[in-house]
């Protein structure tokens, strides 16, 4: 009755270059010394990202945007804020491959100056806003006692009016900062601290909800039996379960990021109005979209590109870490 | 045997609070005083029907719970009142084994890192000291050493509850509480993991608090039985005594209600006891003795005077006014 080897053999997953022993060699010496080579959980990852071709093509598209946005300015010979009144509205060429603007600046140019801003505006108030709303989140839901005053404090948070907020913030900060950090930093930590302080409710509330019925499983209770301290209850057992629906409001959370840095720019509270971010650039060339649609065209479709690309990758890397679905 | 676990007059209570200021308007009774003492070496079964305190009282014990009152030794130390934190060194003493061997067992851990989880807690072994600790245990409760590194969809139910006991073996308790560890397997599994348990009891001389509502299963692995009913133990005695000469009228209904497979036998076994009635809320039980509403042989004493848990026989316990000389009718034992 407690013969080890009465099961079927299961799916073979991550043991693929582990040497197999044979049947009725546990216990010797040999099957000591070479169970399983451990392999790390990362390279199991790793293969199940790869079987998912979505994500792939997805990784691929984010990074060759990165990759275009950070390394293009420096190859491209034209500046993305010289006008040039000769050459306004032009249509596609070799010379302006996205056309020019109403005062003859270089749309891709413009694009890949403006990508620079916006997905790291983008990522890092995502990222602010995951780690806030993760945070609280998670006390509410994990520790009885800060459940009600946190979750009256979220509620606190979206009922209030975001864009006066935004604007009492910008009114308050914006001066100080750029005067420490000068212009350019001063208003990128102002307007990603804005985003991110105001958008971690969405998150604080899923994770809340997961952390309320993880920590009735009994894998919790179980880890309290042994005497696990909460800190490390949280990090070891709660944080993993809650890592898909984190990733989910991630992934969404950059787009929103990037059309909420647009909103600012467009009000005159973010970026001074000549520097160029993809928001910037998509409200100025709505007025013009039947005149001339590339100037509204090309940075939406970027913004599109953007999301969509961190979705695929966000949807595979969700799959690649729940065993449950690696095996498959 | 010298007492390895004392629990003295436990009490379980879950606040209720309602209304707008969510004051305290009551409590869910789900542990009302309950004592007994289970031996070095021995497995006390203890049953009951759903809902009525046992898991509680599994948990209450091992100070899962900040229990409302009474006392609990483990060991020669006390636990009923000490903090939490404090409890993290005794915690290796005791262990649990889980009802739900799914649920049990973080589905984003391998099952190394889940039997390892209590020597990362409590032990400053090295990695390979605690692999080869972890090999061990896994030999000791019949799984496949290649399996290490597998995560716990893969097994099967039993497979799974194998993985909890040896989590629960690793840190080398002497007691263990196993809340119904084989409600959830098949029963094909059930024998093999009873017999388990069994062995590894031999084996290492563990102590067992068996919780559990399947009387066959407890008839076979308990040494003495205590029967609960509504946060209340009604009757705790050897597992012959009580099997064979049930004392308490619920315990005589509960042994009634057990299958006999043998149609021969089936004949002989005589009426089936069938309780009328709803178990009354534990938030609020009857007057006088808790099972009053529903016993076939309830009398006026029973619904005004709780009655005393007393020793009927040698070594058998039961608290029922049938069995106290002051209120027993006449001709009753």
């Amino acid at each position: 009755m407690t013969d080890p080897h009465a099961t079927e053999p299961l799916t073979p997953q991550g043991t693929g270059a582990a040497v197999v022993t044979g049947p009725g060699a546990v216990g010797s010496t040999e099957a000591m010394a070479v169970p399983v080579a451990a392999r790390s959980q990362w390279w199991d990852v790793w293969d199940q990202f790869r079987t998912h071709k979505g994500a792939l093509f997805g990784a691929a598209v984010f990074l060759g945007i990165c990759l275009m946005v950070i390394v293009g300015p420096m190859l491209w010979p034209l500046d993305p804020t010289a006008t040039n009144m000769r050459a306004r509205y032009e249509p596609i060429s070799w010379a302006h491959p996205m056309g020019t603007d109403r005062l003859g600046r270089d749309t891709f140019a413009r694009v890949m100056a403006g990508g620079r801003i916006s997905l790291g505006v983008g990522m890092t108030a995502m990222l602010l806003s995951l780690v806030l709303g993760t945070l609280i989140g998670m006390m509410a839901g994990y520790f009885k006692r800060l459940d009600g005053p946190l979750m009256r404090f979220t509620d606190l948070f979206l009922a209030l009016p975001l864009l006066p907020l935004l604007l009492v913030m910008v009114i308050l900060f914006r001066e100080p900062l750029a005067a420490r950090f000068g212009i350019e930093t001063g208003i990128f930590i102002l307007v990603v601290s804005a985003i991110g302080v105001t958008s971690w409710m969405q998150t604080a509330r899923i994770v809340r909800g997961d952390v309320l019925t993880l920590k009735e499983r009994e894998f919790v209770l179980a880890a309290r039996s042994i005497g696990t301290p909460s800190g490390r209850i949280i990090a070891r057992h709660i944080l993993p379960n809650v890592l898909s629906p984190v990733m989910v409001s991630a992934t969404l959370g950059i787009a929103t990021a990037i059309i909420t840095e647009s909103t600012l720019s467009f009000l005159g509270l973010g970026f001074p109005p000549d520097f160029p971010t993809w928001g910037r650039l998509l409200f100025d060339g709505v007025p013009l979209l039947e005149r001339n649609p590339g100037l509204a065209v090309w940075p939406g479709l970027f913004i599109s590109l953007v999301v969509l690309s961190i979705n695929y990758v966000g949807d595979g890397l969700r799959d690649a870490l729940d065993p449950r679905i690696r095996g498959r | 045997m010298t007492a390895l676990v004392e629990v003295r007059d436990l009490k379980m209570h879950f606040p209720i609070h309602t209304g707008l200021l969510r004051r305290q308007t009551g409590a869910v009774k789900a542990v009302d005083g309950i004592s007994f003492d289970i031996r070095e070496g021995e497995t006390l079964g203890l049953v009951g029907e759903s809902g009525c305190g046992k898991s509680t009282a599994g948990r209450a014990i091992l100070r899962l719970y900040d229990i409302t009152e009474g006392e609990i030794v483990i060991d020669g130390r006390e636990i009923g009142s000490v903090t939490q934190a404090s409890l993290r060194k005794v915690r290796p003493t005791m262990q649990m084994v889980f009802q739900d061997p799914q649920a049990s067992l973080n589905p984003r851990m391998t099952v190394a890192s889940i039997i390892s989880e209590p020597l990362d807690e409590h032990t400053s072994m090295s990695r390979a000291e605690k692999r080869e600790r972890v090999y061990d245990l896994m030999d000791k409760v019949g799984l496949n050493r290649r399996f290490a590194n597998r995560y716990p969809h893969e097994f099967s139910g039993g497979q799974r509850q194998r993985i909890g006991i040896a989590r629960a073996l690793a840190l080398n308790p002497k007691f263990i509480v196993c809340d119904e560890p084989i409600a959830a397997l098949d029963v094909s599994i059930q024998a093999q993991v009873v017999n388990l348990l069994e062995e590894l009891q031999d084996e290492l001389g563990l102590t067992y608090l068996f919780i559990s509502h399947d009387l066959s299963m407890v008839r076979h692995i308990a040494d003495r039985v205590a029967v609960m009913y509504l946060g209340k133990v009604v009757e705790l005695a050897s597992r012959d005594d009580l099997y064979a000469r049930p004392q308490h009228p619920y315990t005589e209904a509960l042994l009634s209600a057990v299958p006999e497979p043998d149609p021969a036998q089936a004949e002989r076994q005589g009426s089936r006891i069938v309780l009328q009635g709803d178990v009354p809320s534990p938030a609020n039980p009857p007057e006088g003795c808790n099972f009053c509403t529903r016993c076939p042989k309830v009398m006026d004493v029973c619904r005004r005077v709780d009655p005393a848990f007393r020793e009927v026989a040698p070594e058998q316990w039961v608290a029922c006014h049938l069995h106290d000389p002051e209120h027993a009718p006449a001709g009753a034992p």
